[in-house]
């Protein structure tokens, strides 16, 4: 981990200073630099377009390429985790039970000498299927919530406000710990509980979307068009409510790999042998005295993948947003 | 707001060096128009309007008390509605697997446990008895909820308050010193505070052990007690709330930066430390205390992960232990005592929070 902020900080600073300013200033305030920046662009090249913005963002946020490039190291492991791996994630080899990271083992192994790298790389299916599911069930949850409080009229938005705060009342992990209970341990349990557990966040986000945009003005454009209810609401209102839905969920499924592996980790999620990064986690707690390499690198790949996540997710909702001041 | 309150103060002539934090705060909660008439009222219409203030204060807080008992019923009833649900007999997980208990032996104790009674009435039973704070008896300890749940309180209490407070000390010594620092120092800060934010509770604890208490051997490695003990989970705890505080933080802290006050206070002289936690600081606590409220909810069930990273007792290792042995009484229990706090922290910050701001109350 950090290694990574590291890299991300000091390659943030070198050479982003002169880039940062100029999309800032593009960004921010085009009416009155857009003359400045095109004739800054005219000295080096008249001809070249000037590059999409996302381009340029990019360009801007190194972290934000290694984002990317761990995703895609990620869907290579899900895609072909046999071409990924070097060896089998379930073959035991105790006489080779406790090996430390280096050539022969890349993340080591643990203790019944199974390869680390090749339990990571397989347990990536096990753990970002449950993160996916989990920001489905949680999305959707959050989408019927969040509509019917944002269309439904005064009753039903303050009856479903008062559902979504009670729901907030069961802080952090306690809700999808008590749908444990009910729905048993399991891979699938956990990735309904987290799902289920992250409804409230959603819901609330959503409805404050909905509200947001009905009120907006190219709404009651329409009201004046003369376009009726049904029409209003395809036309407008849904695609605008779900517009940012792609970096929510992109940011959602960070989150949900984080708290499916915490109850991996807690003993709630996939059965031990498993290849799944939380219950590796919990293996590796207990001879962390020993060879601290069983836990250390499950740990790393949870925390970069939810970073990653949380680097698209922001770039992707900057894309969708409207240009604004910050 | 403050941008008419800097006026304010400069046009009444208050004497300038006077105007400290306080200063900036008191004349912002008599606004422009009114605070010029209200030198010369007669004294017993301010008495009046004190009294106001005090009757919609009191209105105010009955109201957030009101809404919280409500939440808290509700938290109540909805996790004894949803652990009714479990498939199979609850008389099956108070006797456990082993063996065939005789007819007898689970009538008896269905009979004990009072599960021989109608939903309805269990349910109401399990009401009266939590307003009392009794959650009945643990399936598995055969003891009261209410006493195991009291036993290890205190060392889930003391976690998170020192988590609290490790938090914003990170979060302050990462703040003020580089806020409004250009856009270089910002995006680094910025990037750092993701970093800690998303940093998951479990990896961060096993990080800390092998550094400071296998690595280094400053730390007890499991279940110490003590100072020593509480370090490394409560710094486990903090991290990422440390990131979320300086998120917010940092963002408003620029902007009390950008205010006239603060150009003001400046141009008067003072020092950039003087500026930075005379002048800024107290207006860019203000979302950072609405955080606490949340963290302190999140902390209590965030302590779970902790308390077994390190194998130290506390409440959140009872309710895991609970969920493992489907213990319904003591996850019951648990869950409305994590709620109450959640719900209690929320309703102070809500209430606090005009006190502290008082550009809020009207």
């Amino acid at each position: 981990m950090n290694a990574v902020s590291k890299t991300a900080a000091s390659a943030h600073a070198p050479g982003a200073a002169a880039a940062t300013t100029a999309t800032d200033a593009t960004n921010a305030a085009p009416a009155t630099t857009a003359a400045a920046t095109t004739a800054a662009a005219a000295t080096s090249d008249p001809r070249t377009r000037p590059r999409p913005r996302w381009v340029r963002d990019l360009a801007a946020q190194p972290g934000t390429i290694l984002a990317i490039l761990f995703a895609l190291f990620l869907l290579a492991a899900l895609i072909a985790p046999n071409l990924v791996a070097p060896s089998d994630p379930y073959a035991v080899d105790p006489a080779n039970a406790f090996q430390k990271p280096g050539l022969a083992h890349l993340f080591g192994t643990d203790q019944s000498g199974r390869d680390e790298f090749s339990r990571i790389v397989w347990g990536a299916r096990q753990s970002l299927w449950v993160g996916v599911l989990a920001t489905l069930i949680g999305v959707i949850g959050g989408l019927v919530l969040g509509l019917i409080a944002g269309l439904g009229g005064r009753i039903a938005d303050a009856v479903t406000s008062r559902f979504i705060e009670i729901l907030f009342a069961f802080p952090g992990l306690l809700l999808a710990l008590v749908l444990i209970v009910v729905l048993g341990r399991g891979i699938g349990p956990a990735a309904v509980a987290v799902g289920i557990g992250s409804i409230p966040g959603y819901a609330r986000i959503l409805r404050g979307q909905v509200l947001q945009v009905r009120q907006s003005g190219y709404v009651e454009a329409s009201r004046a068009l003369g376009w009726s209810p049904l029409r209003r609401l395809r036309a407008t209102v849904i695609p605008n409510t779900l517009r940012p839905l792609v970096a929510i969920l992109t940011l959602g499924i960070g989150q949900a790999v984080v708290w499916a592996s915490a109850l991996g980790f807690l003993g709630l999620g996939a059965e031990p042998p498993t290849a799944e990064w939380g219950t590796m986690l919990a293996d590796g707690r207990s001879y962390i005295q020993v060879a601290w390499w069983i836990a250390f690198f499950p740990g790393l790949f949870i925390t970069v993948t939810a970073l990653s996540a949380t680097a698209i997710g922001h770039f992707l909702q900057k894309q969708f947003e409207p240009k604004k001041g910050r | 707001m403050t941008v008419e309150a800097a006026t304010v103060n400069t046009v009444t002539g208050e004497a300038a060096t006077a105007s400290t934090v306080a200063g900036d705060a008191a004349t912002a909660s008599t606004l422009a128009p009114r605070s010029v008439s209200l030198a010369g009222e007669p004294p017993h219409e301010v008495d009046d309007a004190a009294l106001r203030r005090t009757a919609g204060v009191i209105r105010r807080v009955l109201g957030k008390l009101a809404g919280a008992i409500f939440v808290l019923w509700a938290v109540a009833t909805l996790t004894f509605a949803l652990l009714r649900f479990i498939p199979g007999d609850p008389v099956l997980l108070i006797l456990g697997t082993s063996g065939s208990p005789s007819a007898a032996v689970v009538d008896a104790t269905r009979k004990a446990f009072g599960l021989d009674q109608p939903v309805l009435v269990q349910y109401l039973n399990f009401l009266g008895g939590a307003v009392r704070g009794d959650f009945g008896t643990s399936y598995q300890l055969k003891i009261p909820v209410t006493t195991v749940i009291g036993e290890q309180l205190p060392s889930t209490v003391q976690l998170v308050v020192a988590s609290v407070l490790l938090a914003w000390i990170i979060s302050l010594l990462i703040t003020v010193p580089t806020a409004g620092r250009g856009p270089i120092v910002e995006r680094i800060g910025r990037s750092v505070e993701i970093v800690l934010a998303s940093l998951p509770h479990f990896w961060i604890g096993i990080m800390l052990l092998v550094v400071f208490a296998i690595g280094l051997g400053w730390f007890p490695v499991a279940g110490g007690t003590g100072l020593t003990g509480l370090f490394l989970p409560a710094l486990t705890l903090a991290i990422p709330i440390a990131g979320f505080l300086s998120q917010v933080m940092r963002e408003s802290f620029e902007d009390a930066l950008a205010q006239p006050f603060v150009t003001s206070a400046r141009a008067r002289g003072a020092s950039d430390l003087r500026v930075r936690f005379g002048h800024a600081l107290r207006h860019a606590l203000l979302p950072g205390v609405t955080l606490t409220g949340w963290a302190i909810g999140a902390l209590f069930s965030g302590a779970v992960v902790a308390e077994v990273v390190f194998a130290r007792p506390g409440i959140g290792r009872v309710l895991l232990s609970a969920v493992l042995s489907r213990d319904i009484p003591v996850v019951i229990g648990v869950v409305v005592v994590i709620a109450a706090v959640y719900v209690v922290v929320n309703a102070i910050v809500d209430i606090l929070y005009p006190i502290i701001d008082p550009r809020l109350s009207r």
